[in-house]
């Protein structure tokens, strides 16, 4: 059906063709303004990591006499239970947690990347070993893991990044051994070995470059994951240690007020946690449009 | 079809294994030294000495090893250190509260999400597909704890509907007699109705965060499998034929599309027993995420190792499992194999 | 819940002139919505089909032929919709028709089958519920007689052994027999209307002749009509009454099949005609009569320097290919398919055949799918191993040479691949320059600076327009993809190129100038073809000696004229026997 459609204007009439990706992003934001919105929250986000620390009314570890004080004109977010200003905690803690899921996402890109596209394109023994690490990672269950993890290494941030780097190997691993699978007989791979291409060059330089654009829907929607599971660790202690700002651990410090009724010591931190990932997820699915637009969701 | 599930059986070992050394090394690597705690602040050198060479800790990695191989082939877990009980007695007893909630929140969610899913996919386009892709990406983007936390806030100090988030059932109820461990199950079936109406009230918020947490990948993939599936060639064949719009939807599409929702059940089930460390802190539900999470924070290795040797093999169990019902649905696995 | 039984519609009267026509679709206007605006695919057609008569409806890709019967059905995706003209069929106005009319209508009273039959039955449904579903939507029989009537439906398809097969899934049966459960489906409720759309693509020849026997006795049988949708002329010539000819969304020609074939009126059907490959006509004759003479008609062959031997260039002795075959322990594929022998715990895809190639020839290989012809291009392609026998080349031992290791060798230069799939063999990173400048870069030899100069050099050969060669191949037709893959070939001038169905994928006047370039190519630059395809027409045209296999062994060699001519092997024979001749 799509094939008649496509030959109903034959190639010779149409318009000069631009290669420009600007312009097809252009156009994708353009016609999906929800991930035009979210382009622009991601905007937000970076400036508050970039210079937040800088501009925010108060210290975010300084206590003050004002505790547990409702949002109000000098405390936007209001005051938790030292005092502290929950507004410029909350702004200064983007930078950990976007620090913490941009390390892990780039490490585990790159170990999970090159394991699943060497596994997938060579098969054999490559695929059989990164299999088992795959399988063995996978036999537990993620978040149980990056605990044990967490746990046995002891609570900082690298080990944070380590073991979200982690449990997110098995999910890598299997886009990209997939994607190189897929295309590990196909006709111009076996052009390239024609070509004189020997198996690594074809490794990086044919089939690499096709499977980016899907790799980088991975990236983005993994970010979101990374970063609630930063917070997740935080939140049953064994993430960052107080009285760093991090979203997740002031939603644990919050979590016994919120029965007595001090909703805002909780709930700032929390929606913003809701709104990066929200962001995050959105551009993976704006990202996706861009790429492979037959596999909208 | 008994020979696919023993050979499913066999591909597990090598996964058991693994898993086993694992968390062996993972709970060996733990900062603290048990024996100090163990010992107590006024403890001498000796005194701790004794101590570790009691617990086994002085001797070599693999002959450490080796003894805790052999132990868990006897079912033995080892003792928490902070309370002296067996691992596995604890792990047995709190295990049905984290089954019950993790169950109930599956089913619910299920039960929302597949028929969303299907109707999204149906109806294409329509106010109901947006709605269902907003929910599901707003679904994935709350952090479990938070959205326990919300829930709590609106539904119990707000509206005063629930009860207050402190476990399984309030102060005035007793359990109900013992036959799944199951509260809710339990007090129907012994007709036990103050019981069974004060253990679901309990059992609700903690069940809706688990459920609203797993809606999206649910959702999302029914979504996806039945739009690939209406535009496949044997739908087309179907309509072609004038099959009417329920058998085309239900009988040709509907079974199709499930088999990748299957597969992802087993993703969702990772992500659930995750998820319900979080839940259990937050609605205090003495399950053994709750056990495993205090212990955690003690230095405590035993029941921690305990319970990511339970998890692991809950969920190898659970994907197996989904092997098999995948297999049941789809005769091309069954006969090929 | 028992359901009324229909009465079917009223029959159209008996053929005669002046008689209400069963289909009369008149000025039909089908468009899309897509991306770029809206896109007409059929524009002011008419198209009329008696009470049992044979229509066939052929064209190119893109001819909006599937498109026009997917309208008449009602049956087009969401982002089509019809924009004008009338549909009537029998009386009734099928284009305003309420949806639950036109659901009643299909399948009982007209009916489509499609390419692709296994992908068209339901993969986890047995093939005897399948038909059973479609016999209770019409309530043509009660539920205990269904069964039955499902088995007899599965006997008059000529699948053998219904009782059992009724029970069989799809993946379990041959392409040729699902396409059987399609027409079983198709025919069920005994339709007056059958639209076949492309029914026969993808299947082997003789397959392709035994489902269309079918169809056509089953529908003369009943009386019905037919509507059958192809690019094939022969196939149209052979089986339909009367060919409407659709070109780019617009009706052409409608004549009987004999005037059609014999005196078309039309030019782009008097170009179809010629471009057609049939026995009695050379390479020329394909292209349009004023078509310009190709720039390349240097007859002379350049004769090349060889090893210092003379003999052929290429020498295949004894090749055998194993693969090991996947053990099935399940006890349910006993009852299906051919038992294999116990012992065979391999599949002999090459069973040692022998064969030569001489300098400047150029040899066909042709058979069905699994003959083995494909395992035997890619073993002397040295992109994988044989598992015995000798592969000489120009001399040299080349089967001794791991596959993996051979891509760094000078000798890969010498012998190249054009692939089927132009789609599929370029890189859709790679700009065309860039997939043309790959072999060069990675073997060629020459500087740097000079490399674009060298693509251009050989875009010019083969006639692909300069500028294409910045485009990425979604922005490519079919025919300048082909020319891509032609011109990477030839890129490193080799002696040897093998061509794997090259026109496979591409419309029969694409094809006719792509088959006149690679003989232009192949005289001009001395090189030897082994030319891989299921299709003797083409074969006989372009080849010198051609080669049947059969199952891994030779059944046949010799000239091409002798072996289409007077073939020896009685499989030849029914090869040739299969093809459908255009009367021309």
């Amino acid at each position: 059906m799509t094939d008649t459609v496509v030959r109903a204007a034959p190639p010779s009439a149409a318009k000069p063709v631009s290669n420009s990706l600007l312009r097809h992003a252009q156009y994708v934001i353009s016609e999906n303004s929800v991930t035009g919105m979210a382009f622009g929250l991601f905007l937000l986000l970076a400036l508050c990591a970039l210079i937040g620390p800088y501009v925010v009314p108060y210290d975010p570890l300084a206590s003050g006499p004002a505790t547990l004080s409702p949002p109000s004109l000098s405390h936007w977010f209001g005051t938790d239970q030292t005092g502290r200003d929950i507004f410029s905690r909350v702004v200064v803690a983007t930078r950990l947690d976007m620090i913490i899921a941009l390390s892990s996402v780039a490490l585990v890109f790159v170990m999970g990347g090159l394991a699943g596209i060497a596994a997938g394109f060579f098969g054999g023994w490559t695929d059989r070993i990164v299999g088992r690490i795959s399988d063995t990672i996978m036999a537990f269950p993620l978040f149980v893991l990056a605990m044990g993890i967490v746990a046995a290494l002891g609570n900082t941030v690298t080990n944070i990044v380590i073991a979200t780097a982690i449990i997110n190997f098995p999910l890598y691993v299997r886009v990209a051994r997939a994607e190189a699978n897929v295309r590990r007989e196909a006709g111009f791979v076996q052009a390239a070995r024609l070509s004189g291409n020997g198996e690594y060059r074809i490794l990086l330089m044919h089939i690499l470059p096709n499977i980016m654009p899907i790799m980088m829907v991975q990236i983005s929607l993994t970010m979101g994951y990374a970063i609630l599971n930063a917070a997740g660790l935080s939140f049953i202690g064994l993430g960052v240690r107080p009285p760093t700002p991090e979203w997740g651990i002031m939603v644990a410090e919050g979590a016994a007020n919120i029965i007595s009724g001090e909703w805002w010591i909780a709930l700032f931190p929390g929606a913003a946690l809701m709104i990066a990932v929200f962001c995050f997820n959105l551009l993976g699915d704006g990202l996706r449009d861009l790429v492979d637009p037959q596999r909208r969701t | 079809m008994f020979m696919t599930i023993g050979k499913r059986l066999v591909t597990v070992i090598p996964t058991v294994i693994g898993v086993v050394v694992v968390t062996f090394l993972l709970t060996r690597v733990l900062p603290g030294d048990p024996a100090v705690y163990f010992a107590g602040p006024a403890a001498t050198p000796q005194s701790i000495a004794d101590i570790r060479k009691s617990l086994g800790l002085d001797r070599s990695l693999p002959e450490q090893f080796v003894r805790y191989v052999s132990d868990l082939a006897h079912g033995n877990l080892g003792n928490s250190l902070s309370t002296g009980r067996p691992v596995v007695t604890e792990i047995t007893s709190r295990l049905p509260a984290s089954a019950e909630l993790t169950l109930s929140g599956l089913l619910l969610s299920i039960a929302i999400a597949v028929p969303l899913g299907i109707l999204a996919a149906v109806k294409q386009g329509s106010w109901i597909d947006h709605t269902c892709r907003v929910v599901t990406t707003a679904g994935v983007s709350l952090p479990v704890f938070f959205t326990g936390l919300l829930l709590v806030y609106v539904f119990y100090f707000l509206l005063g509907w629930a009860p207050a988030p402190i476990g399984r059932l309030d102060a005035f109820a007793t359990a109900p007699p013992q036959i799944t461990g199951f509260y809710v199950f339990d007090s129907l079936v012994s007709g036990n109705f103050e019981t069974f109406r004060a253990s679901l009230s309990q059992l609700i918020l903690p069940a809706l965060t688990l459920c609203i947490f797993s809606l999206a990948p649910i959702a999302r993939m029914t979504r996806a499998s039945m739009l690939a599936v209406l535009s496949s060639d044997f739908v087309r064949t179907a309509r072609a034929s004038g099959l009417d719009t329920r058998t085309v939807i239900l009988t040709y599409a509907f079974r199709n599309a499930m088999l990748p929702v299957v597969t992802t059940l087993g993703m969702v089930f990772s992500f659930l027993l995750g998820a319900n460390v979080l839940v259990e802190k937050v609605f205090a539900w003495p399950g053994i995420g709750s056990y495993a999470v205090e212990a955690l924070l003690q230095s405590d290795f035993a029941p921690v190792q305990g319970f990511v040797l339970t998890m692991a093999v809950l969920y190898i169990v659970l994907n197996l499992l989904i092997d098999i019902i995948y297999g049941v649905i789809d005769p091309r696995v069954r006969l090929e194999g | 819940m028992a359901k009324k039984l229909h009465k079917p519609l009223a029959p159209a009267l008996p053929d005669a002139s002046g008689a209400r026509p069963l289909l009369d679709i008149k000025d039909l206007t089908v468009e899309f919505v897509t991306r770029r605006g809206i896109v007409r695919a059929v524009e002011h057609v008419d198209i009329t089909v008696a009470k049992g008569e044979t229509l066939g409806i052929v064209g190119e890709s893109g001819s909006g032929k599937s498109v026009t019967s997917y309208a008449m059905m009602r049956i087009l995706d969401r982002a089509g919709r019809i924009a004008g003209g009338s549909v009537m069929f029998s009386g009734l106005d099928l284009r305003d028709a309420p949806e639950d009319d036109m659901r009643d209508l299909r399948g009982r009273e007209m009916s489509m089958i499609f390419q692709n039959p296994r992908a068209a039955l339901n993969p986890i449904r047995k093939i005897g519920r399948q038909i059973e579903d479609v016999l209770l939507q019409h309530a043509q029989v009660d539920s205990e007689a269904v069964s039955e009537r499902a088995i007899d439906m599965l006997e008059q398809v000529r699948i053998a052994r219904p009782r059992e097969r009724y029970h069989a899934y799809p993946f379990e049966l041959s392409g040729g027999m699902c396409q059987r459960v399609v027409i079983a489906l198709a025919l069920a409720c005994r339709p007056q209307l059958l639209i076949a759309d492309e029914p026969t693509t993808g299947l082997d020849v003789t397959t392709q002749k035994a489902v269309m026997d079918l169809v056509v006795d089953l529908t003369r049988e009943r009386g019905m009509s037919t509507i059958l949708i192809t690019h094939d002329l022969g196939l149209a010539a052979t089986y339909c009454d009367r060919v409407t000819v659709m070109e780019k969304g617009h009706v052409v020609e409608n004549a009987k099949s004999d005037v059609i074939f014999k005196k078309p009126s039309h030019a782009y059907t008097r170009k179809l005609m010629r471009a057609t490959p049939r026995p009695g006509v050379s390479l020329r004759d394909l292209l349009p009569a004023d078509a310009p003479k190709p720039e390349n008609a240097v007859t002379k062959i350049r004769s090349r320097k060889s090893n210092g031997t003379q003999g052929p260039l290429l020498v295949v002795e004894k090749l055998v290919k194993e693969f090991p075959r996947n053990s099935s322990s399940a006890p349910w594929t006993k009852l299906f398919g051919p038992k294999p022998p116990p012992e065979e715990e391999t599949f002999r895809a090459v069973d040692g055949i022998s064969f030569s190639i001489a300098r400047g020839e150029s040899v066909g290989l042709v058979g069905e799918s699994g003959c083995g012809k494909s395992t035997t291009s890619t073993m002397v392609m040295r992109l994988i191993d044989r598992t015995s026998g000798l592969i000489m080349f120009d001399g040299d031992d080349i089967g001794e040479i791991p596959a993996r290791n051979f891509a760094k060798l000078p000798l890969r230069k010498r012998i190249q691949m054009v692939f089927q799939d132009p789609t599929d063999s370029l890189n859709p990173r790679f700009t065309a320059g860039r997939a043309i400048a790959d072999p060069i870069r990675q073997l060629g030899g020459i500087a740097a600076n000079k490399v674009r100069e060298r693509c251009e050099e050989l875009a010019e050969q083969v006639g692909l327009p300069i500028d294409l060669l910045d485009r990425f191949p979604h922005q490519l037709s079919g025919g300048q993809k082909a020319r891509v893959g032609i011109a990477r070939a030839i890129a490193l001038k080799p002696d040897l190129i093998i061509l794997d169905e090259p026109t496979a994928a591409l419309d029969v006047s694409v094809q006719a100038v792509v088959l006149n370039l690679l003989q232009d190519l192949k005289d001009s630059l001395g090189m030897s073809y082994l030319f891989v395809s299921h299709d003797l027409n083409v074969v006989r045209l372009l080849c010198d000696r051609v080669i049947v296999m059969r199952a891994g062994q030779i059944v046949e060699e010799g000239p091409t004229e002798r072996v289409m001519g007077r073939p020896k092997a009685d499989y030849t024979r029914d090869l040739l026997a299969a093809i459908p001749h255009p009367p021309l």
